[in-house]
């Protein structure tokens, strides 16, 4: 089990091995069209007022649930919102929720990770049996409980997907330390007195980042489809919010007559998704040619 | 080997037993669910009377007790709302699940190695290009809209399909189309990865030096040693769909244990609940023990002491 975590890590080969750094991307055609995606995405969701014909909560009743049309590209919803406006105002849920998510649970896990794997003991059988155990129930249970038990919202949703994200990367950063601790350059710096603070932060951590940078890159992935999925499910972002999986639910209750309710942010998830995708392979095709097969 | 396994129960007895803890007491932090199952306009001494009924007036530490002392006997206590035995409503709803889940399962073996295989062997061309443009589009849409889509082009549009529900063979195609693809899609990755690092191997350029024609490389040399991560990920797709699959359940009406669980929930059915955290736990639990075992079979180099 704790050897599987690399293989459960997404993966497609490069088939053009791109060169170091930024310059590689051009060579990559999928890695430029993910980053081109998620670029859009963030612009959507920075300029969202700007970019948005109508405000997307408004609702005017003398034109609910129209067919896309001029004035309409995507369509208007049962409460006659602009849907093309709520898409445009949804990346903003979506991409806050990846972002910070990520960072938080990517934090707490790397933390426990140096911590359990470079001290060992006991911290570190606890460390683990408790990812066994959240890694033996399913996540999307999780989650669930978590919001029904709390209450639905931006936080609690962002709290569950914390509790839900951090092993992985316990797992891949304590893999990394346990391989890293006996090189010489670790040993060398503890012969000289180094304290542990100081070996992890400037021996062990650098050579840990690429695996953490590439792991989070497709977990933000996960993570938007995870907070689409929860709020779909009605436990998450709750009306009037625009917000793609909550957008899809609506839409639900209208599929057998209004199927751009469903289909429009539906797409922009799955879009959304594939960017962030295609910008972690190529990420790690990049950085870490090891990662690869 | 005796040991090994004594030790691997003693872990899955442990990683169950503290899921039910932390789900018991985090279903009961925002206190007892009585009010949902009484009349409207009942009286507050009715509301005292039904909860001392229930036990909830007791500590939480002697709920939590009581109940565990039950569980181990696989008593998991009566269903609030429907006032039988909550461990056989649940499993009455795994027949459902695991049917879906094995078409599922199969699909998914059938579509993602063969596309895996093809797409490794021919690395580079346009076979590949499709594969991995196939896989990257079905790891990135996400379950539940795939399904809403699949119900309105063949249930809604062209009517050839049931829209939801339980039934003949028509009712299985759109709920296992669902689940295939995103776990096809993670499958084909991991065999086209791992057949690509099974053909650099030494062994690879020995057999086609000794002049076997590459198909037979690949079905005696790669495929068996490319088996290991493949079986893995399929082990934990299958604990996966066998616990329940929430979401696609719920899309398509399915009564299966995912969507049970998920009523539960909302309903705050808490013995219902926790019945469902312990089956799916150590269903999922349960397979991986079976896919470590495999390893044995696969690679002979491997050996539980």
């Amino acid at each position: 089990m704790a050897e599987s975590a690399r293989w459960l890590v997404p993966r497609t080969g490069a088939l053009r091995r791109g060169g170091r750094g930024l310059p590689g991307l051009w060579r990559s055609r999928t890695g430029t069209l993910g980053v081109a995606i998620v670029a859009v995405a963030v612009l959507c969701a920075a300029l969202a007022p700007v970019l948005a014909p109508y405000n997307p909560t408004a609702a005017q009743f003398s034109t609910t649930l129209r067919p896309p049309s001029a004035a309409h590209p995507f369509g208007t919803d049962q409460l006659g919102r602009d849907v093309l406006s709520r898409v445009i105002f949804g990346a903003r849920i979506s991409l806050l929720v990846g972002g910070v998510t990520v960072l938080i649970s990517g934090f707490v896990g790397c933390a426990l990770g140096m911590l359990s794997g470079y001290l060992g003991g006991w911290l570190d059988a606890a460390v683990m049996r408790l990812a066994d155990v959240q890694l033996s129930f399913p996540f999307i249970l999780l989650a669930l409980t978590i919001n029904a038990v709390i209450g639905a919202g931006l936080q609690t949703i962002m709290l569950s997907l914390v509790v839900a994200g951090w092993p992985l990367y316990v797992r891949v950063v304590r893999g990394e330390i346990l391989a890293l601790r006996h090189r010489e350059y670790v040993q060398a710096a503890i012969a000289t007195g180094a304290r542990n603070g100081r070996v992890m932060w400037q021996h062990v951590l650098p050579n840990v980042a690429t695996p953490i940078i590439v792991v989070s890159t497709l977990q933000v992935s996960q993570f938007i489809i995870a907070e689409a999925t929860i709020s779909f499910l009605g436990f998450g972002i709750q009306p009037p919010t625009a917000a793609w999986g909550g957008m899809v639910s609506d839409g639900r209750n209208y599929i057998f007559f209004a199927w751009w309710l469903t289909a429009f942010p539906g797409a922009a998830l799955a879009l959304t998704a594939l960017g962030v995708n295609l910008t972690g392979d190529w990420l790690r095709d990049t950085l870490d040619p090891r990662l690869r097969t | 080997m005796s040991r090994y396994l004594l030790g691997r129960a003693g872990q899955a007895v442990l990683a169950i037993f503290l899921a039910l803890t932390v789900v018991f007491f985090l279903v009961r932090i925002t206190g007892d669910p009585v009010i949902l199952f009484l009349p409207q306009d009942v009286q507050p001494k009715d509301i005292v009377y039904f909860r001392h009924l229930l036990g909830f007036d007791r500590p939480v530490w002697q709920q939590y007790l009581s109940f565990l002392g039950g569980a181990v006997h696989g008593d998991f206590g009566r269903s609030l709302r429907y006032r039988t035995p909550a461990l056989s409503l649940v499993v009455s709803r795994l027949p459902a699940t695991f049917q879906l889940a094995a078409t599922s399962l199969a699909m998914v073996a059938c579509a993602a190695v063969p596309v895996g295989i093809a797409s490794a062997a021919r690395r580079g061309t346009f076979v590949d290009n499709i594969g991995i443009a196939a896989t990257a589009a079905g790891q990135a849409v996400p379950g539940f809209w795939l399904g809403l889509m699949l119900i309105w082009v063949f249930g809604v549009w062209l009517r050839w399909l049931p829209v939801a529900g339980y039934g003949g063979w028509t009712h299985f195609v759109l709920p296992s189309l669902t689940l295939t693809a995103f776990y096809a899609a993670q499958i084909a990755r991991i065999t086209r990865s791992s057949v690509l690092d099974a053909l650099g191997q030494d062994y690879v350029r020995t057999a086609r030096a000794k002049g076997i024609h590459e198909r037979g490389v690949l079905a005696r040399h790669v495929l068996k040693n490319a088996a290991i991560p493949i079986v893995t990920v399929f082990g934990l797709n299958a604990g996966q769909l066998l616990g329940g699959a929430v979401v696609t359940e719920t899309i398509f009406a399915w009564p299966g244990i995912g969507q049970y669980i998920l009523n539960a929930l909302r309903g705050r059915d808490f013995p219902v609940v926790m019945v469902g955290v312990f089956l799916t736990s150590a269903i999922y639990i349960l397979v991986n023990f079976l896919v470590d075992l495999s390893y044995v079979w696969l690679n002979p180099q491997v050996r539980y002491g």
